[in-house]
Formats: C-alpha cells, structure tokens, sequence
C-alpha cells in the first residue's frame, strides 16, 4: 500500500482517564485506506527529548467524515506531549504503515478479539471493519479497573462486550484469559493486542485448542517503514522488522 | 543555474546529497515519499559475504538529539543482494554505493569482489567501523595497521570508487585517515556512531540487548563538523561528511568544513523526505551567496 506523509487537523484531544486520550484527527483531503492492524508514525514535535516520531495504531477510521482515531496511553514524554494537543492544531503523520488481520472466508466465524490496557485500540478498528464485512464479533477486553475500559459504548456497537477488571470493579475479575467465555473452546479466530505476557496466554490457550490466532506487536521502532532495523521480532524466518512484516504476526510463526 | 556535480575520485555526483548506509534501505522503502533519483547518492545497508541475523531486541534507544542503534549489521548477504535487489534498483538514475562489511579481511576481499561484479554499482563504502559487532566492523577501523591491511587487500581486487567509512571511537582519526589514504582509499567517509549506551534506572537494565550501541542524530554533530575538518586537512582525498544532519543549514556547515558530499542518516526516519530538501536548501544557498559552484564552498570555512 502507497504510503503518505500528511498534516492532519486535531479535530478534538479527548480525555479518557487520567492515563488515556482519544485523538480525532481530520483529513484536509480524502484519506487514504487503511486497514485494521496498521499504525501511523506521528511527530511529536522537535524537541530533543522527544526527538523520533512514536508510532500508534489506528483505532478507528471513518472515510464519511475524514477521520481517524488514535488512543493513546501516556507513557512517558511523547505520548505526555500529544496528549496536550489543542483542537484545530496540525499533527504529521505517515500512514498507513504495516500489515492487517487476516479475515476469515466463513461469514459465521466465531470470532473473538481480546484486547488489554492500550492494546484494545486496533481492536476497535478490526471490529468495526469485520462488522462491516457482515460478520459477527465477540470482543474480550480487559483493564485493571473499571475506568480502565474504554470506548465500550463504541465497541457494543460491533458485537457483543464481555470484561474482565483485576479488581473486578466491572465485568467479571480477573485477567482477560480467566474469563468465563473461554471455557467455549469452538472459536474460529482468535485477533489480540496487550501487553505481551497477556498476548502469550491468549496465545497457549490457542495452540492449545487448535486456533487460528494472530497477535498485534507494538515493539520500539525509529522509522516504521523497513529501513532502521530496531524493530525486530524473532521468528520461523529469523528477525524481522515488525512495522513491515508485523505487526500483525500468525502466533506459530513467532519464536518469543 | 547553479553546478552541483563533485567529485569523490574515481566518480562524480550529479549532487553533493547521499543517504547513509543503514537508514535508507535499499531507496525503494523511500519512493512513495519522494524521486529518489533526484539524490546524489544512496549507500545502501550494510552488506556482508553471509545472512546475519543481527543483534536481539531491543536494538534501539532514543536519546536526547539523538539515538542509539545496535543493529548488529542484519543482511541476507551479499549474493542475495546480487541477486534479488540488485536487478530492482540498479536502473535507478542516482549513484548507488553498497555499504560492505566482514569479520575477516578474507570476507571483505570476496564481498567487494562479488559487488564488483555489478556494473551499476559504482563504488563501495568499505565499512570498518561498525560498533555494534562482535568481530570485526570498528575493529578494524580503530588501528592504523588493521585499517591500512583490510583496505590494501579490497583495493587489490576492487578498481572502482572506494571510499572507506571511519569510526570516531579513536584516539586519532586523522591517523586513520592517511592510513588508508596511503593504501589507495579514492575518498573517506565520517563519521559512524560513537560508542554510547543508555540505561533503564528502574529495571537496573541496560536498555539495548548488546548494552552498548551507535549514538547518532544532532547529539553527534560538532564531534563530526571537528573530524571532518581534521581530516580534510590531513588528506588530499575526497571527504564525505555524516553525523547529525537534519537540514540544509548542517549540510553546508559540513560542506565548509570540507566535505566534498555529505550523508543524511538518522533524519531519514524523522522526515522521510528530509534528502530532496536538503538538496534544495544547499541549491538555494548557492545562488543566495552567489556561487556558480557547490565546489567553491566544500573546505571554504574563513579561519
């Protein structure tokens, strides 16, 4: 896919809770397509603390109204700088970079996303494009706490919602991976993005029952398109760059 | 009109504006942003005789101004560059040098006889200073003796453009520099990284998996502005100047200290498009001061 370099308008910076916020960018012109899965490299600004451009995945696009979301989770100096954004001000953006989800031929999948802390952000994007393809989804989310569920009303809207909190403030307690719903063992796909040690469990539970399972990695990178190298992930082909061949990864094909 | 050509020995560039080895891919990552052929010159990645998978992750620190990298040199080496890259970019209207690199002298001697066998590759940046491997890459380029052997023993079997990239992790690199003036180096290059390393205070980790890496970006680029006018001092070959460049303005600053072309890095992946302005800041400062030529401000610093 062609890849861009725009300056896109911060039509709003809402904030979610005290660690997340929700981008709504707008396209001047019409956006390019994007698929769910793939991410955009933003630049925070110029200064040398935040020197490199931090890539985000896409949360949500909306082609009628030129828009694409980004959930953020503030964790340390950049994402801390894009959370202050004004509306009306420009972010630079290239986009879109990486690989998607592989959708399923059978239109009566029985499809499962699970999502964890920041990591529910692709989710939301894969939902609503597989809602419009004519498919159903169940969507697993999990957060520490209630107010660390986000965007739920925006999920029901593709599927049936199913929590889990750790301190069971909402939804049933525990991790993603002890939720009732997995007792079910008839899933035809598995898509899931979180933390890592939260992304292999989903992952043994796949293997295990014989899933197909894909996984969304969010390692470090410089660039986002191929060229630096630093992004790598070890798998059944040796290392490879993560923004080019990721970050949607096949769990059998990755060695981690 | 103003003339942009230089020359680097045995080549001319149609502009004094390169992409550095290991930030630019093979060029064809950059085609979607900009006409990669309106560039001078692109070195692409680091190439050695074998696959190398490279170092672990995480391989990538962000610094203030800057960044270290610990790559660790990942290629499929040398005959799949002959084979499957080659035949995409070698029609490419630009001056394409491969970035060869080798734990042996024996295993830079067959790289470069492997890449002199490609017609539309004019010349090569012989890289003996990689800090980020084992064996050897900076080793050999941090000892006047190892540095002068392993480009006396490529030149034997390498007769185009061979420009020869330095490390500052040296006591002396302008030693270095003669050193491989002297055993028939056409042009040189600098600087690589510098050694540097971060740390993780709340893990108690280092934050690359090889502990220490390659700093690059702004951070670096006094200490590269002061070698490259050190060495262009000490040889009389051509010098090609790299280290922190981010715009145009550091472009000719690197020009004055004498670099006869000069090499953008780390920036490449900040503003993908950041070479073709670049380009056309130093054309712009050309006709602004009024010279006909990029040649009469390489080395011109008013001291």
């Amino acid at each position: 896919m062609k890849k861009f370099i725009h300056d896109l308008v911060v039509k709003d910076n809402i904030e979610l809770n005290d660690q997340y916020f929700l981008l709504i960018l707008k396209g001047n012109s019409p956006l390019p397509e994007m698929l769910p899965g793939q991410f955009v490299e933003v630049r925070v600004d110029e200064s040398p603390t935040t020197f490199l451009r931090r890539p985000i995945s896409i949360n949500y696009v909306d082609y009628t109204t030129n828009e694409i979301w980004l959930l953020i989770q503030i964790v340390g100096d950049g994402t801390r700088k894009l959370s202050t954004l004004k509306s009306g001000s420009l972010l630079n953006l290239i986009y879109p970079l990486g690989n998607t989800f592989t959708i399923p031929d059978g239109k009566n999948s029985n499809l499962l996303l699970i999502g964890g802390g920041v990591g529910t952000a692709p989710m939301l994007f894969l939902g609503s494009y597989l809602n419009d393809l004519g498919y159903k989804c169940t969507f697993l989310l999990g957060g520490r706490s209630k107010s660390n569920l986000l965007q739920l009303s925006d999920f029901e809207k593709y599927g049936n919602v199913l929590t889990t909190t750790e301190d069971g403030s909402f939804g049933e307690k525990g991790f993603v991976t002890q939720h009732s719903v997995l007792n079910n063992r008839d899933f035809d796909a598995i898509y899931t993005c979180g933390p890592t040690p939260m992304m292999k469990a989903v992952a043994d539970y796949a293997l295990k029952n014989n899933i197909f399972c894909e996984v969304s990695l969010e390692n470090t990178m410089a660039c986002g398109f191929g060229t630096c190298l630093c992004c790598v992930t070890n798998t059944t082909e040796g290392n490879v760059c993560v923004c080019t061949e990721g970050p949607v990864f096949n769990i059998t094909k990755l060695k981690w | 009109m103003v003339d942009l050509n230089v020359n680097l020995g045995k080549i001319q560039l149609k502009n004094p504006v390169m992409t550095a080895s290991g930030t630019f891919g093979y060029g064809l990552e950059y085609s979607d942003f900009f006409d990669i052929s309106r560039i001078g010159g692109i070195v692409v990645k680091g190439t050695t005789l074998r696959d190398r998978q490279g170092n672990d992750y995480p391989r990538m620190a962000e610094t203030p101004s800057g960044m270290l990298n610990a790559v660790g040199l990942q290629n499929k080496g040398v005959e799949h560059f002959a084979k499957n890259i080659y035949p995409l970019i070698k029609d490419i209207n630009t001056s394409i040098f491969v970035n060869v690199s080798g734990s042996t002298v024996e295993e830079y001697v067959e790289t470069a006889l492997r890449v002199n066998e490609l017609d539309n590759i004019p010349g090569i940046e012989l890289n003996i200073s990689c800090p980020n491997v084992k064996e050897g890459g900076m080793a050999f380029g941090t000892s006047c003796p190892s540095a002068a052997l392993v480009v006396k023993e490529v030149r034997k079997v390498y007769s185009k453009e061979l420009m020869v990239k330095l490390s500052p992790n040296v006591t002396s690199i302008t030693e270095i520099a003669k050193a491989v003036e002297d055993e028939g180096a056409d042009s040189v290059s600098l600087i690589n990284t510098l050694l540097g390393m971060a740390i993780d205070a709340e893990k108690r980790k280092p934050v690359l998996s090889t502990v220490t890496g390659g700093l690059s970006g702004p951070a670096v680029k006094p200490i590269a502005l002061c070698m490259v006018w050190q060495v262009y001092n000490s040889v009389k070959i051509p010098v090609v100047g790299m280290g922190g460049i981010m715009n145009a303005r550091d472009a000719i600053e690197f020009i004055l200290a004498g670099s006869s072309a000069i090499q953008i890095g780390t920036a490449n992946f900040i503003d993908p498009t950041v070479s073709v302005k670049v380009l056309e800041g130093i054309e712009e400062y050309l006709i602004r001061h009024k010279f006909s030529s990029v040649n009469d401000i390489i080395g011109a610093l008013e001291v």
